[in-house]
């Protein structure tokens, strides 16, 4: 840290990226002539035009041409300083491995506390807990419209009790967990805090992250539940509470992942993602907080797809992007506000269901490109995922995935291994430029809140969407198995979800309902209604709450009393 | 004299978010040519059947990723059944085990389609559909 602030800062502007045009090299044009041109008439090329899966134009060659006036030491620096370009931290992958952490959660609190054992005894390091619709939603699991989620897509946690059971023998203070989730994060961060509190783990020492990214909601994954003032208000009550207490907790993973699989460009997920972070920066502003306070708690999550060169460029450019606006535009001092961390997660969305095999190799391609873009954390989809949830050999192969990249490929044994070649600083450039243009545009919106209510980001996703759809559909783009070498195949052993699932977790909810103090619970919901009509931050009261056994859906129903709730424009 | 033309809802179902696909066929069923009229998100049996019977539709299309089809679908083919809308095609396309789909269509469901179907596909099955 202290050699980056002495650092000097500079970084390379958006205009400056593409400025410079091509400028051969009487070589390079001999070359062109003489060797290219023949060739070209003899043989042409494959096709007519080579495009990444976002659709960005890619060179047959590049060489110097295409860095003109691009200064190594200015444009690509050295890790652990600004601009990042290389990584955040001077050994990357050499002192340490990034946090192998599969995202597991399916059934009761139970069935997932289960599997997080196995997988800790599989050596994975760190936890992430997927949990169903209604908890996603704010709905406990015996609510009317949870009919048929319980359990299916994450766990089912509709209180501190669920909550008790998921983490049970699992020691908080020396395991970092990831949550996905988003509306309703600061309940479950109360509940998560309560837990550890019981465990007897010290808040200024436990870690892990927080989604708790509702920007990305309105954007892409639309399980939102209040409109976005009240919203980021609570996002920013959850910043402030763990700018104090819980000092080494990301309380927010700022996440372009559901925005490329919802069908955006590489650059779009990099834009839409890093502009979301500038927003949550200058709400915490706006809230009185130092910028330098706060920010080394925010995280990033990106896709890791299919395009090897582009996904490790849009990580590099990702650095940049992030170094440039902390300094610039936020006056940033600290280099821990600087240097933006990322989870990484391979591309759920190009998992096939056919010939489901073939997804073991593209998560370990995909894998390879997060972690040669110095990814902090990892998770790697299991083969079986087009189908449904995991099951505990899926899961297993993926896990060695990334144990097989970590420890046999020799990858790690360098810095940035792809730092210097043409092709990347090109294409690092040219991504960091698209994204910077995106970020403008918003900017002149009026920010992000400003720019989702008028669908600016979801039009932009939707159009790429149905681009790619297209050419996948006349083979312009190949899907091995899909649209190209299709064969007959047997069906997959998949996990099914234990249908009394649902009647388990209304049993529980009955049984908890009889057992609390019903008048406490009312006690401390009414205070959260108060709270949420003021200012206060809302943190200690949720952790109040939760505490009294007040469910999720009961909080979530305090704050939708005063909060009301969001719907989106439906555009197609 | 122009044909008429068909009238589609794609309607996403159950308390998932994940509606690029919904969106992506609902536009490529525009492109050809087709009425369609897409519900949002959130949509209950009952909010689905309405809307078909006051939009009078000839499809529906509804997405699920979210493992609650075997709840979902049979709803709705009895909510459809009493408002009389006996022969609206219903169609799904999403994440469905293949062993959850014999008992779909037993109740009703006249095609499912699974991740990687192109939209070309879905669009020959609704004009072959519609044509008997």
């Amino acid at each position: 840290m202290s050699d980056a602030v002495k650092g000097t800062v500079t970084t390379i502007s958006p205009a400056e990226a593409s400025a410079v045009p091509r400028a051969p090299s009487p070589k390079e044009r001999a070359w062109e002539e003489n060797t290219l041109k023949p060739t070209l008439e003899k043989s042409p090329e494959r096709q007519s035009e080579f495009t990444t899966i976002s659709g960005y134009p890619i060179r047959g060659l590049y060489t110097p041409a295409d860095l003109t006036g691009w200064d190594p030491d200015r444009n690509l620096g050295f890790p652990g300083e600004p601009p990042y370009t290389r990584g955040i931290h001077s050994t990357m992958h050499r002192g340490r491995l990034w946090t192998m952490r599969q995202f597991a959660g399916f059934g009761t609190a139970e069935d997932t506390n289960q599997r997080f054992r196995y997988l800790l005894a599989q050596g994975q390091t760190g936890l992430s807990t997927a949990f169903d619709l209604p908890t996603l939603m704010g709905y406990d699991s015996d609510h009317p419209l949870s009919e048929g989620e319980v359990g299916k897509c994450g766990v089912a946690i509709s209180s501190l009790a669920d909550m008790e059971v998921l983490f049970d023998k699992i020691p908080l203070a020396n395991v970092t967990t990831s949550m996905t989730i988003n509306s309703p994060a600061a309940v479950i961060w109360a509940m998560y805090l309560a837990v550890a509190e019981k465990q007897g783990a010290d808040w200024k020492k436990i870690s892990g992250t927080l989604q708790n990214d509702i920007l990305k909601e309105y954007i892409a994954q639309k399980e939102y539940i209040y409109p976005p003032e009240p919203s980021m208000r609570l996002v920013i009550d959850t910043f402030e509470f763990g700018m104090k207490n819980t000092p080494k907790f990301n309380t927010i993973s700022i996440s372009g992942y559901h925005i490329r699989e919802a069908g955006s460009t590489a650059i779009q997920e990099l834009a839409f993602t890093l502009r979301d972070g500038m927003e949550y920066v200058e709400w915490g502003i706006r809230r009185g907080m130092e910028v330098d306070q706060f920010v080394p708690q925010l995280s990033f999550f990106f896709n890791a797809h299919n395009d090897f060169f582009e996904e490790i460029a849009k990580y590099r450019a990702a650095r940049r992007i992030w170094h440039k606006a902390m300094v610039e535009r936020y006056g940033a001092k600290n280099a821990r506000s600087w240097a933006l961390r990322f989870h990484s997660q391979t591309a759920g969305c190009s998992l096939t269901a056919q010939q489901p095999y073939n997804n073991v190799v593209r998560t370990a391609i995909q894998a390879l490109a997060a972690v040669l873009g110095g990814t902090q954390s990892l998770h790697t989809n299991s083969l079986d995922e087009a189908w449904a949830l995991p099951t505990e050999f899926a899961a297993t192969i993926a896990l060695r995935t990334q144990q097989i990249i970590a420890h046999e490929t020799g990858v790690t044994n360098t810095v940035d291994p792809l730092g210097g070649s043409y092709f990347v600083e090109t294409l690092t450039n040219e991504i960091e430029r698209g994204a910077w243009d995106y970020i403008q545009k918003i900017d002149a919106m009026g920010g992000m809140v400003a720019a989702i209510e008028r669908s600016y980001p979801q039009r932009e996703i939707a159009e790429a969407s149905y681009r790619y759809q297209l050419a996948v559909d006349k083979k312009e783009k190949v899907i091995v198995g899909v649209n190209d070498y299709v064969a007959p195949e047997k069906p997959l052993d998949i996990l099914q979800i234990d249908e009394t699932v649902a009647t388990r977790q209304s049993e529980r909810l009955r049984k908890l309902r009889a057992e609390r103090s019903q008048a406490d619970v009312d006690r401390q919901l009414a205070s959260v209604r108060k709270a949420a009509e003021g200012k206060d931050n809302l943190m200690p009261f949720l952790f109040d709450a939760v505490k009294a056994y007040a469910t999720v859906g009961e909080i979530c129903d305090a704050m939708r009393d005063v909060f009301g709730t969001y719907e989106e424009v439906a555009i197609t | 004299m122009p044909e008429k033309k068909i009238r589609v809802l794609i309607a996403k179902p159950g308390l998932d978010g994940h509606d690029r696909g919904a969106k992506v066929i609902a536009r490529a069923l525009r492109d050809a040519g087709m009425e369609v009229i897409y519900t949002g998100l959130r949509q209950t049996p009952e909010m689905i059947a309405t809307a078909a019977v006051q939009e009078d539709v000839d499809v529906i299309g509804l997405s699920i990723l979210s493992g609650a089809h075997n709840t979902i679908c049979p709803e709705l083919m009895n909510l459809l059944r009493e408002k009389g809308m006996h022969d609206v095609t219903v169609l799904v396309g999403g994440i469905i085990p293949e062993a959850d789909i014999p008992a779909l269509k037993e109740c009703g469901i006249a095609e499912i389609f699974l991740p990687g179907t192109s939209t070309q596909d879905i669009v020959e099955f609704i004009h072959k559909r519609l044509a008997h």
